[in-house]
């Protein structure tokens, strides 16, 4: 197949279920599960053949003109592929997940269609060729969340949504300002061309330098960086697999991937140094670090808390860009995987937990590990990655982290980390504290808040199934890191060949 | 050789004029036998694109082509380049997507019956008007076009004969006069000083002075009252209250944008230099893109909504003046394609946009929009189709709206006018505010359900397409905006 042919056919398999699933009627529920699960199963395959191909050399491109001068390109390199195919992994798992846990709720048409379509945008952000082609599916992201935010339809849901229309649109108003600036200046940059900007008049440089911080100031919103960050807790009150896309896969990753877009593939590594702008990065990651760790600290309910962790760990990978050297940039790339998949563990548990017992603050978690045990394990897999235990991904991530800080001489990052990797424990260990070690309902102490009639397992297969998969996947990741196309190995390799400064 | 060629620029020729009188022929048609069925209109109006495609093609390959015509002793010119065709292309399809349209919403709802029969001569005369304009290299042939679309225009709009359509539809007549007037006089002092009437021999001709700068004023002042640009608007909002969505969208789509293309056209050969007299219109844009979209946000009612958003999207198009005078080759360039990729995108998306609110509004029964809340959860394709035009509106990727609006910040701030990016970005901020507004109706999970009346699938298949064309416009836009950069620009 050629190589236009089989992006064009990875990104319309989930326009297609889109369109498809707008056109089905409410009911036809198994239609739709079919479609959902066919088409996931098959985006993940063109994924992987590509993820294969692109191994063997093989670069896979879709371009033509839109204007003069400026054209719509959709490539593989593997940077891009890396995230495409965390994209399409958990997609699989988030739509198993929340053909569960929509059971029987109304507008569930209206909810996958837009599902899809968030989907393909986020494929779309991941194999852009250019910032331009970024923005189109950036903003398109943009558009296709707002529904399932607002999807309970609940006046607090409405309230989030504006919200989060507040953040995103003018956000993505001044990413283009600042994409149409940089392209007034120095015309279509593809991602990779990094000599561009290089060879620009040294007289060009505070422009360039004011450009860059207009393009962090609008990657940054969906990245949820301090100040920046004020949607993502409002939007929690979104259904569980949605902010379980949200936060591990679409939305603040397609911030997170800009930035990492923008340093190293628009700006070059070396100039984003030489212009000193990766310390403004690290001092910006540092207090979103801090703060999110701090606030998630003070949250009574389970899902702000892991709202407030993202808003912390995400930016690690902010972090990890900023510190100058390769070991740096590991841990920023590697992370931006591990994060997804810890992360849509966390939520897929305590959409069960919700779910299932109607538990939705922490203190009602007593002795849910011996109700849930399933569930309860997965969820500790999770914590103990955020925290950054080995041998579970997270781990890796901090490691790669201190170790860049050294390298690039600031030694003081060492201290956020550690003061992160505490606060991270105390704000997870109490809560495994509950679930393991504290009497509950099952031990005849109190009662659930709202019981779901009991079925065969702890909660649907539909429900469990993608949480244990993910907590598998982020414990794999950690202990077989040194395997071929591992989350780690793949982006050593991608260090290795196209961003060792 | 030579023969084939004149031969072939015979046919082009034909072709041109059948495609550009037919309409008139076939509204005459349908007034003695209203149509009943949708698909027989559209199979009617469907060669009327295919044959500007054509020639389309052959301005592409050949270049622009012109000629003259003389009745009893005038010579009237007239001349097809690249933007005149693609506009004739998008005034055919809005046309013709206008007039199945209208035949769905006879069949829905009981339109008096002579009211009907009275559509189709007006939409054939409008649609000879509108051409006429595009090709018009002629003061003389562009005053009569330009009197026939606003006769035309007004008769459609007094079509319901109810009395509030009717003091609106008066209204509208007078600026509509008025503005025919102010025109009519600079005209006419542009005739006594330079002796000419076509185009060409004027931009040659004329030099700028009082008297040129005078004409010009009149003109444009005119031009203004029948565009509906801020501050002249006023008459705009109420013609649509109770106007036919097919008229509407009519309206808002072509009849308004061809003032604007009639302005741009003499502004560009009369006076191209008029850096402050730009810089006025300009501003006048911005005013107009900041109050019409605030009095859109602040319409209780959807069609005055989708009516007021039209004043606010025609201010962008006005900061073309600004952009084109006295700046470099390139901003220029930039800055004609975005106002025709704007204009066309707003064409599709603004019609499509009429249409939907017109199928909610009809299925309803209500066009408040507080009491679409519960109806519009039940009608998820009109509201789609609705949030699919408002993406254009919006500029958000993937639309015309989007393509345009990079252009027009690429020329802003290469021309270092950073005062039109500042308007761009409060004219896409105040339209998402409205837009998200009418689309945050269909996630209230607590209004109550109204029962909604069926349409026919066609009338939702209309808006939908143009919605469509809107959107793959953005992406699409390398064929037109070739075609724009090879000829167009006097």
């Amino acid at each position: 197949m050629s190589g236009a042919l089989i992006i064009l056919a990875t990104l319309g398999t989930s326009l297609f279920t889109a369109v498809m699933i707008f056109l089905l009627p409410e009911r036809a529920f198994r239609a739709r599960t079919g479609l959902n699960l066919g088409a996931a199963l098959v985006k993940l395959g063109l994924v992987a053949w590509m993820v294969w191909g692109l191994s063997r050399g093989r670069e896979y491109t879709l371009a033509f003109p839109v204007l003069e001068g400026l054209a719509f390109v959709l490539r593989t390199d593997s940077l891009g592929i890396m995230f495409a195919g965390l994209s399409s992994l958990l997609w699989l798992f988030t739509t198993v997940y929340a053909i569960g846990y929509l059971e029987d709720s109304p507008n569930r048409k209206r909810f996958f269609g837009f599902f899809s379509l968030c989907v393909a945008s986020t494929l779309g952000i991941s194999l852009a060729g250019n910032l331009f082609t970024l923005l189109v599916f950036y903003e398109l992201l943009t558009l296709s969340t707002y529904p399932l935010v607002v999807h309970r339809g609940t006046a607090k849901a409405l309230a989030a949504g504006k919200v989060y229309l507040r953040f995103t649109l003018p956000a993505g108003l001044v990413l283009m300002i600042g994409m149409v600036a940089l392209h007034a200046l120095a015309g279509d940059i593809r991602f990779g061309q990094q000599e561009i900007l290089a060879e620009l008049a040294p007289g060009r440089r505070p422009l360039l330098v004011g450009i860059f911080w207009v393009l962090i100031v609008g990657f940054g919103v969906k990245a949820a960086l301090v100040p920046l960050h004020g949607w993502l807790p409002r939007a929690m009150v979104a259904p569980a697999p949605v902010s379980a896309l949200l936060h591990a896969v679409a939305v603040v990753k397609a911030g997170a991937f800009g930035i990492v877009r923008l340093v190293y593939d628009i700006y070059g590594v070396e100039l984003s140094a030489e212009l000193g702008l990766l310390h403004g990065l690290v001092a910006v990651a540092s207090v979103t670090i801090l703060y999110g760790s701090l606030r998630a600290l003070a949250q009574q309910e389970l899902k702000p808390r892991l709202a407030y962790s993202t808003v912390s760990q995400v930016s690690y990978i902010v972090l990890g860009i900023g510190l100058f050297g390769p070991l740096g940039t590991i841990a920023a790339l590697s992370h931006l995987l591990h994060q997804g998949l810890m992360k849509s563990t966390l939520f897929f548990c305590a959409g069960n937990y919700a779910e299932e017992l109607g538990i939705h603050r922490i203190d009602e978690l007593d002795g849910a590990g011996r109700r849930m045990p399933l569930t309860s394990l997965a969820f500790s897999v999770g914590a103990l990655g955020m925290i950054g235990v080995p041998p579970v991904v997270g781990f890796l991530s901090k490691w790669y982290l201190g170790t860049g800080a050294i390298q690039a001489d600031m030694p003081w990052v060492i201290v956020v980390l550690l003061a992160s990797s505490l606060l991270n424990a105390a704000y997870f260990l109490p809560i495994l504290g509950r679930l393991w070690f504290r009497p509950g309902p099952d031990h005849g102490v109190g009662e659930w808040p709202a019981e779901r009639r009991p079925v065969r397992l702890e909660t649907l297969a539909w429900l469990l199934v993608p949480a244990v998969a993910t907590a598998l996947f982020s414990l794999m990741a950690g202990v077989l890191a040194g395997m071929p196309f591992s989350p780690l190995e793949w982006t050593t390799r991608v260090v290795n060949t196209e961003y060792l400064p | 050789m030579s023969a084939s060629l004149d031969a072939l620029l015979c046919v082009q020729t034909t072709v041109l004029w059948l495609a550009l009188l037919a309409p008139s022929l076939l509204g005459l048609w349908a007034w003695r036998f209203p149509p009943q069925r949708m698909l027989p209109v559209l199979l009617a109006g469907l060669p009327l694109p295919l044959a500007t495609l054509w020639l389309l093609h052959r301005v592409s390959v050949g270049g622009e082509f012109e000629g003259a015509w003389s009745p009893g002793g005038l010579l009237l010119h007239w001349r097809l380049d690249g933007l005149a065709g693609l506009l004739l292309l998008l005034t055919q399809l809005l046309l013709l997507a206008s007039a199945t349209y209208a035949v769905g919403h006879r069949r829905a709802t009981t339109l008096a019956e002579c009211a009907f029969a009275g559509f189709w001569p007006l939409l054939g005369g409008l649609a000879a008007a509108l051409g006429l304009i595009w090709v018009a290299a002629d003061l003389l042939i562009l005053y009569a076009a330009l009197e026939l679309m606003g006769l035309c225009a007004v008769g459609m709009m007094l079509l319901p004969g109810k009395g509030e359509a009717l003091v609106a539809g008066m209204r509208y007549l007078l600026y509509a006069l008025v503005g025919s007037l102010a025109w009519l006089l600079g005209v006419a002092l542009l005739l006594g000083s330079s002796g000419r009437l076509d185009l060409a021999g004027l931009a040659a001709t004329t030099e700028p002075g009082p008297v040129t700068g005078i004409a010009m004023a009149l003109l444009a002042t005119g031009l203004l009252l029948k565009a509906a640009i801020f501050p002249l608007h006023g008459w705009l909002a109420p013609v649509h209250a109770s106007a036919w969505p097919s008229v509407s969208a009519l309206h808002g789509a072509l009849v308004v944008k061809a003032s604007f293309f009639i302005l741009m056209q003499l502004w560009q050969r009369l006076m191209p230099e008029a850096v402050a007299a730009a810089w006025l219109l300009g501003l006048l844009g911005s005013l107009a893109v900041l109050w019409g979209g605030l009095q859109a946000w602040r319409a209780s009612d959807l069609k005055q909504m989708v009516a007021w958003s039209t004043v606010g999207q025609l201010g962008y198009l006005m900061l073309a003046f600004p952009l084109l005078a006295g700046t470099s080759v390139a901003v220029a360039t930039l800055a004609w394609q975005a106002t025709w990729l704007q204009l066309a995108g707003h064409a599709l998306a603004k019609a499509a946009m009429f249409m939907a609110a017109g199928n909610l509004v009809l299925s309803a029964g209500e066009s408040r929009l507080t009491g679409l809340a519960g109806a519009s959860r039940r009608l998820p394709l009109p509201l789609m189709t609705f949030g699919i035009a408002a993406v254009t509106l919006m500029g958000l990727p993937p639309s015309a709206g989007f393509t345009a609006k990079w252009l027009l910040l690429q020329a802003a701030i290469l021309a270092g006018q950073w005062l039109w990016v500042a308007v761009l970005m409060a004219g896409t901020l105040l339209a998402a505010a409205y837009v998200f507004r009418v689309l945050r109706c269909a996630f209230v999970e607590t209004a109550p359900c109204h029962e909604v009346r069926p349409l026919p699938a066609g009338m939702d298949l209309m808006a939908l397409l143009l919605a469509l064309g809107a959107l793959g416009l953005g992406l699409g836009a390398e064929w037109p905006l070739a075609l724009l950069r090879e000829g167009g620009r006097p």
